[in-house]
């Protein structure tokens, strides 16, 4: 008698070096390598804001009201005599914190619907997919204003819970769409198949045969949406629903009284406003450059 | 020659006396007045109300007893009182009402409807809120002889009583409708003012058309009024600069002056004038570490506040250090006495370095809370910012936390809080009214240090009866150094009041109270 033994059909995945794979993405995309080097500028500056930071962001300094960038303060002084240019700094901090997790949240929760949604079919992908035709319907910042209204404000660790959901929940059926269309695809895969015939429960086959497989677009989506999402808690503080003074936010440095000096004193929004276009723009740049070296359509 | 240009310059002034001035001020009837309101209110009851938000909103659709002459502040002059006399022994106040006063849904206004106003105010039933409590607590009873008339008998002098039944917040009310629902001015609008409620959009406006039915004959001028909530000050001064809006009667900060004054030029006009308005911090002592008279005296003594009035007065509505009382005016005390109490130093090395000891002592060095505060730019976002600046500087950590009115009122009288920006808004510099909000809670409600002290209250007492002005300065005294010594609350810093109106905005008439002048009554618009 002859024993059988089942191997569990594993999906097909790249199995390149790392080094190779850093090496082969700044030739081929010298923008998306550039870009990068921006975000990972803004990440050290972020998490090493103590030490980089020339003064302390929250200091008042009367006397230095509305100065204009000098050798002293690069970017100026705002109406209260802060160092906009230790603000940016830690302001990359509250953007990047916000942005990370808001956009691997709410990535994360529309890959893993979308994936469910392709795989089962059926009136579970009718339901799945109306629920996100309704969020849909909500333009992003309107939809990210109804839930910060909704939530009110939950402080943890100096951020706010809430603050990161308003700005996920737009994300999710934006991602939702697109995993479920390359889902859709792998789930007619033979591994697939296999993988049901030897009897492997749905999450099995959904997080360790299909997931895997969808991550191209996940980590193209999760970037681009890393730029949205600045914007997204940007115009949120602009509005006074995001984060509140005096704690250093990009939006918020542009609102309030940058508002009523921006006459007198322009570098007040002028240096806010340039850190949020370079972070959205890095975000986006690498986004795309890594969408085209990772999807195989863009090579051929 | 000399007599033919005497006697042409004669004619000249006559004709420009006759002409120019008595036509450019004869009031012009019609129009509907735009203007701002820059917090909505969270409810319409002006009893239960301690925010200018209730009163630029619901004061055009009611009348008080007396009120204000702001030609003349702090002269008193009747509104639905046609006269009044005082008793000498100021015991006795007996008000003669207009006749033929009718609220809006058509009922006649009897004295049984001043009445039931005062008793709302005075003896507040189950569940209506009532801030001026303490207020009329020397009022023993009130008599209706006949419809027309009101008398009320004093339990003990208060010499400053006419002035408190001039109070903007008086709103009267139908005793009709208190009889059904004693809350029933919280939802619904029922007054004899000048202009009939039409429409309350949340979130956008509150609109009011002339009463027909109205009292004074002839008044008001205006066909209706449109209050538009602008939350964001940018908004509102695009607006008022586009002329969308001719004014706002709160007051703006010397930036957003200067903006209008550069664009409009001679089109807008610009009143300032110091403002009997104070944000304060109140530590509530139900919630530890705050029962530790330590802590909160530490907390008021590393703020500074001479260096923060010259820093903020620049950039925001807050501009003069002062104590309980408005500075400058006859009660207030005098800055080199002011500094002798905690929070008031120049020294601040000193004072800094005294307040870590007492954290220490205390046995909370490195403090966190959080400061609840409003969500409007001017002058609380500013205040808040400074505030936590100044606390960092003796190792606290504040988490400054904004909210919209309504909610932030909600917070403040649920107790649920531990530090907060408070405002004292007053509309007069009267002692009983100033210091009226710092007795014990459960005479004061307005006190957001939530604090107990029969000692301040015995001294409250004891002034509101002295007729001596030199005495009861003295006694104002003590109270003020009994509070800032106990620490419950103290005022950051006095308010100053810019309002900007289109020139073509008739009638109306600047004061040192942004909660007078709110019924709209003698505005016109001359175009």
């Amino acid at each position: 008698m002859t024993a059988i033994t089942s191997s569990a059909p594993t999906a097909p995945t790249s199995a390149a070096r790392p080094r190779g794979v850093i090496r082969d993405f700044i030739n081929q995309q010298p923008l998306g390598a550039l870009s990068f080097v921006v975000i990972l500028s803004m990440t050290i500056a972020g998490i090493f804001s103590e030490w980089v930071s020339p003064y302390d962001p929250l200091h008042i300094d009367f006397a230095a009201i509305l100065q204009p960038p000098s050798w002293e303060h690069w970017a100026g002084t705002d109406a209260y005599g802060r160092d906009i240019f230790s603000r940016i700094i830690y302001g990359a901090r509250t953007a990047l914190v916000i942005s990370l997790t808001s956009s691997f949240l709410g990535s994360t929760i529309g890959a893993i619907l979308g994936i469910a949604s392709a795989y089962f079919g059926g009136w579970i992908d009718d339901w799945i997919q109306r629920f996100m035709d309704i969020l849909l319907a909500f333009p992003i910042i309107v939809l990210a204003l109804v839930v910060v209204a909704a939530l009110k404000t939950a402080v943890l660790f100096g951020i706010d819970i809430n603050l990161i959901v308003a700005v996920a929940i737009p994300i999710i059926p934006r991602v939702c769409r697109v995993v479920r269309a390359a889902a859709l695809t792998i789930r007619v895969m033979p591994y697939v198949d296999a993988a049901r015939a030897a009897g492997y429960s749905d999450s099995r086959i959904i997080f360790r045969h299909m997931a895997p497989n969808v991550v191209a677009p996940y980590l193209i989506m999760f970037t681009a949406f890393m730029a949205q999402a600045i914007l997204l808690e940007a115009s949120l503080s602009f509005l006074g629903l995001g984060v509140t003074e005096p704690t250093p936010a990009w939006g918020l440095m542009l609102s309030g009284n940058a508002a009523d000096f921006y006459r007198e004193a322009p570098w007040m929004i002028l240096f806010p406003g340039l850190a949020i276009s370079l972070a959205v723009f890095a975000f986006n740049l690498f986004g795309d450059s890594l969408r085209d070296y990772l999807d195989p359509r863009f090579k051929v | 020659m000399k007599s033919v240009l005497g006697f042409a310059g004669l004619i000249a002034f006559a004709l420009a006396g006759a002409i120019t001035p008595a036509d450019a001020q004869q009031p012009k009837r019609g129009g509907t007045l735009n203007f701002a309101i820059s917090a909505e209110t969270p409810h319409y009851d002006c009893h239960g109300s301690e925010t200018y938000a209730t009163l630029h909103f619901s004061a055009p659709f009611y009348s008080t007893l007396v009120r204000f002459n702001l030609k003349k502040f702090p002269e008193i002059e009747g509104d639905l009182a046609e006269s009044w006399t005082i008793a000498p022994d100021l015991m006795t106040y007996t008000f003669k009402l207009h006749q033929n006063v009718k609220f809006h849904d058509g009922t006649p206004l009897t004295s049984n409807d001043v009445k039931a106003t005062y008793d709302r105010m005075r003896a507040p039933a189950k569940g209506v809120v009532s801030p001026r409590q303490a207020t009329f607590a020397d009022i023993g009873t009130i008599e209706t002889p006949d419809a027309n008339t009101v008398v009320f008998k004093m339990k003990a002098v208060n010499a400053s009583m006419i002035e408190h039944f001039a109070s903007p917040w008086n709103c009267i009310y139908s005793a009709k409708d208190l009889a059904a629902d004693p809350n029933s001015p919280r939802t619904k609008i029922n007054g004899t003012g000048p202009y009939v409620f039409g429409e309350h959009v949340k979130g956008s406006h509150v609109t009011g058309r002339r009463n027909d039915n109205y009292f004074k004959k002839g008044l008001p001028y205006l066909d209706g009024f449109r209050g538009v909530f602008t939350l964001q000050a940018a908004a509102m001064l695009n607006a008022v600069q586009g002329g969308q809006l001719l004014g706002e009667f709160r007051g703006i900060s010397p930036a957003e002056r200067d903006r209008l004054v550069a664009a409009m030029g001679d089109k807008i006009r610009i009143e300032e004038e110091s403002w009997t308005l104070n944000l304060l911090v109140a530590f509530n002592v139900e919630k530890k570490p705050f029962d530790d008279v330590r802590v909160r005296k530490a907390l008021l003594m590393s703020i500074d506040r001479w260096g923060g009035s010259a820093g903020l007065s620049k950039i925001s509505t807050l501009r003069s250090v002062g104590g309980l009382i408005r500075p400058g005016s006859p009660l207030a005390t005098p800055p080199e006495e002011l500094m002798k109490l905690p929070g008031y130093s120049k020294n601040m090395a000193a004072s800094r370095a005294e307040a870590r000891k007492l954290l220490t002592e205390a046995g909370v060095p490195n403090l966190k809370f959080v400061l609840h505060n409003r969500n409007l730019a001017q002058p609380y976002t500013p205040a808040g910012i400074f505030l936590v600046d100044q606390w960092r500087q003796i190792g606290v950590t504040a988490d400054h936390k904004q909210y919209d009115t309504a909610p932030y009122l909600a917070t403040l009288n649920s107790g649920n809080y531990e530090v907060a920006i408070d405002f004292s808004n007053l509309f007069m510099d009267d002692s009983t009214l100033s210091l009226a909000k710092y007795l014990s809670f459960d005479r004061s409600p307005q006190n957001l240090s939530r604090a107990i002290d029969r000692e301040l209250d015995k001294l409250y007492d004891a002034h509101v009866r002295e007729r001596d002005v030199g005495k009861r300065k003295a006694m104002i005294q003590a109270f003020e150094r009994r509070v800032f010594e106990q620490a419950y609350q103290q005022p950051i810093l006095w308010w100053h009041r810019i309002v900007p109106t289109h020139k073509v905005l008739m009638g109306w008439d600047m004061s040192p109270s942004h909660n007078l002048g709110a019924q709209l009554e003698t505005v016109w618009l001359n175009q």
